[in-house]
């Protein structure tokens, strides 16, 4: 349905239309948004658990993850409130590398992300594993900040940002495919970008 | 078995039927949505423009009219000079106009009738709590309430008559307006920034420890709002926060 007299727009550049997913407008900035007040988490207090189910498997504290190997991943993040930001600098620990440390093989073929606000989101194991995700504990080289997750976050780059949880502490293999906080409220449950699946009701 | 139901989109057009300006930067659209249906307090609906080449910008507004309102839903649009959809309804939306709506939507900042509620909103941030306070009113409801609205000046107090209307019934509404770019104009109010001596004092007018808090505005004042609710001892578990992005 054309809009009488919407004409301009902001319409990006032609040579980035590609990369910016349908419904999506490019943002320079880089807005915060959360579901209640930002944690301050001190790295003495930061741990970070691997679980199957409601099983420890293996507990890392801020030194032990900070010694794990770090790689780079600089990527185009899409937020479901429809901004998109490209080439975003993330550096951190490669989810197949907090496996490989553990000695595992993905248990199960779903996860939730845990956080220390309560917060969780569910990603299928496949989509955190083989190059495709990691814990980040650095933005532009530098820690990131409280309103941006830190001391470390999810990147989940593929998916809508919400996936991406702030203030991680955790992640937790599940037998099925289990809600998080936002997916209990409304969101899809895998939030791919490309097929526009914001909410419950997007194919 | 029955026929499924045909796939319908979750896009419909919806008619502006009222245009009133607010303040000098914010303007209300009454919108008839084709598909008529029921929001909670607190919800927000995604708009649709088109252009004829087919381009789209979509952007989300918070709810502000009552569910109780009637089928036409109230959006408070704030004028953002640089934005992409804003300048369109203050510039050319008229009366009569159609606009394609999805909602509602949104399961978290929404109005939950649980006992004391402390609500905080910075300029249009005060739009969905403004659904809520409005809910609470014309549902009679006796749970206590205390609105702190931070605006920049007296002008720029989006339903100042209504609030102070509202605030005047004595019946368990509590209005708290601070300014922060010019004194304070009522015996009660505020002339600075929210902090936490604020909103101790915001907690103070309700009867007992607010069950819930609802912080919404620019990401700036809800980080600050936030922290000063936490300095005055309201725990961070009972504090739901929506931010507009930057």
């Amino acid at each position: 349905m054309v809009t009488r007299g919407f004409f301009s727009g902001r319409r990006p550049p032609s040579d980035t239309d590609a990369r910016i997913p349908p419904g999506q407008y490019l943002e320079q900035g880089f807005p915060v948004l959360s579901a209640g007040p930002t944690p301050r988490v001190r790295t003495e207090d930061w741990s970070f658990t691997l679980k199957q189910g409601s099983k420890p498997i293996k507990k890392w504290n801020w030194a032990e993850f900070n010694a794990l190997p770090q790689s780079k991943m600089t990527r185009d993040i899409h937020c479901v409130t429809a901004w998109t930001k490209f080439n975003t600098p993330w550096q951190g620990v490669m989810i197949d590398d907090i496996l490989a440390d553990a000695g595992i093989e993905p248990p199960t073929a779903y996860t939730l992300a845990l956080s220390f606000d309560g917060y969780s989101t569910n990603v299928p194991t496949k989509d955190l594993v083989t190059g495709k995700a990691m814990v980040a504990l650095l933005y532009e080289g530098k820690p990131i900040t409280p309103d941006h997750g830190g001391p470390a976050r999810l990147l989940v780059p593929h998916l809508y940002f919400w996936k991406s949880a702030k203030w991680v502490n955790g992640l937790q293999f599940t037998e099925r495919d289990e809600p998080g906080f936002w997916e209990l409220r409304g969101y899809h449950m895998y939030g791919d970008p490309w097929r526009e699946q914001r909410y419950s009701s997007d194919p | 078995m029955s026929a499924e139901p045909s796939p319908q989109s979750p896009w419909q057009a919806a008619t502006i039927t009222r245009i009133e300006k607010r303040t000098p930067r914010v303007t209300s659209f009454w919108f008839q949505p084709s598909r008529p249906f029921a929001h909670l307090a607190g919800q927000h609906v995604d708009i649709r423009l088109t252009a004829p080449d087919g381009y789209q910008a979509r952007r989300s507004y918070s709810i502000a009219s009552a569910p109780e309102a009637g089928a036409a839903v109230e959006l408070a649009i704030e004028r953002l000079d640089d934005g992409e959809v804003s300048p369109f309804f203050h510039d050319v939306a008229a009366v009569g106009d159609e606009i394609e709506l999805r909602g509602p939507l949104g399961g978290h900042f929404i109005w939950e009738d649980s006992g004391p509620i402390l609500l905080v909103g910075g300029g249009s941030g005060v739009v969905p709590l403004m659904a809520m306070v409005r809910h609470r009113t014309l549902r009679n409801m006796a749970v206590p309430v205390a609105l702190v609205f931070s605006a920049r000046i007296w002008d720029e107090v989006i339903f100042r008559d209504e609030l102070i209307g509202l605030d005047d019934r004595l019946d368990g509404f509590n209005l708290v307006l601070t300014l922060t770019r010019e004194p304070a104009r009522r015996p009660s109010d505020y002339s600075r920034r929210v902090d936490a001596r604020m909103m101790a004092q915001a907690v103070e007018r309700l009867p007992k420890a607010p069950r819930l808090a609802y912080v919404c505005g620019s990401n700036a004042f809800v980080s600050a709002a936030a922290d000063a609710l936490i300095g005055a001892g309201v725990p961070a578990e009972i504090i739901r926060t929506e931010r507009y992005g930057v």
